[in-house]
């Protein structure tokens, strides 16, 4: 039997660095500056990496780490404005499974010398939420980046 | 759209711990009993049944004893899942962005700084 079913969600992120929105952009738009960054979960593998930065170019991504799936992740931009704004929807396939279709808005200020990024993005998750070994692997993911998080948390925050 | 839900804040205090999220961790692969989670930390069985609490009040864990063994698993159903995958997709751009920032960090020109 299949379910079918879909959930929206929407989140917001924030961050202000200290560069140029011409140096923020560039890393978003060069093929070599973003695969520095834009990768998957730590220690994972990343076999096929590639990008075409122009407004109907694609971009693909896939990773894969053993005992786990591979998750594929293909995007194709709609707008590009130069150092303010890219817009992008990609899906995500694990395996051969279509788990989720998101809109994606990257939005560039300056902020001060710095830049202030928000990015902002709008998701369809498809079927199979209720798959017992898709839980245990959002949990480990979730576990993992957690705990990245809170190691870079300031020290002397309450343990509990 | 989802809104931040207490119980993905309560899941979330839960997780708080290293020592919570070895538990978890250890459980995410499978059930287990008090004592096979206590087995990797240095800490009493007492000490291990408070954090086993709250896991359990944070809806992470769930537990039950048979006969003489309490058996810990993963509570699926109090993070819905949907607020799970949210939550790990929002920690993975989380990530992203703190790469990146460390990516132009470490491709700066020195700001108007002389170097030995």
């Amino acid at each position: 039997m299949t379910e079918h079913s879909t959930d929206h969600a929407t989140f917001v992120v924030e961050r202000t660095y200290d560069a140029a929105p011409s140096r923020v952009f560039a890393a978003w738009a060069e093929p070599a500056a973003k695969q520095r960054w834009f990768s998957g979960p730590d220690g994972w593998d990343q076999p096929r990496y590639e990008l075409d930065f122009r407004v109907g170019g694609r971009e693909v991504s896939r990773v894969t780490t053993p005992g786990e799936p591979t998750y594929t992740y293909d995007a194709t931009y709609h707008d590009i404005v130069p150092e303010r704004r890219i817009v992008y929807a990609y899906t995500m396939d694990r395996d051969d499974t279509r788990i989720s279709v998101s809109t994606a808005t990257v939005e560039f200020e300056p902020a001060g010398p710095g830049t202030r990024l928000v990015f902002t993005e709008q998701d369809v998750f498809l079927d199979g939420h209720d798959k017992v070994e898709y839980r245990e692997h959002g949990t480990k993911a979730l576990l993992n980046s957690l705990d990245a998080a809170l190691r870079e948390a300031p020290a002397g925050a309450p343990a509990s | 759209m989802l809104n931040h839900s207490s119980s993905l804040d309560l899941a979330f205090q839960a997780l708080a711990d290293p020592t919570r999220r070895i538990m978890v961790d250890r459980l995410s692969r499978g059930p287990a009993s008090v004592s096979e989670l206590a087995r990797p930390l240095s800490m009493s069985l007492s000490a291990v049944v408070q954090h086993l609490a709250v896991l359990e009040a944070g809806g992470l864990v769930r537990s039950e004893k048979m006969g003489r063994v309490r058996t810990c698993r993963v509570e699926p159903t109090a993070l819905r899942n949907a607020e799970r995958w949210i939550a790990e997709r929002r920690a993975t751009w989380e990530r992203r962005l703190d790469r990146l920032g460390e990516y132009l960090d470490a491709t700066a020109h020195p700001p108007r700084r002389k170097r030995p």
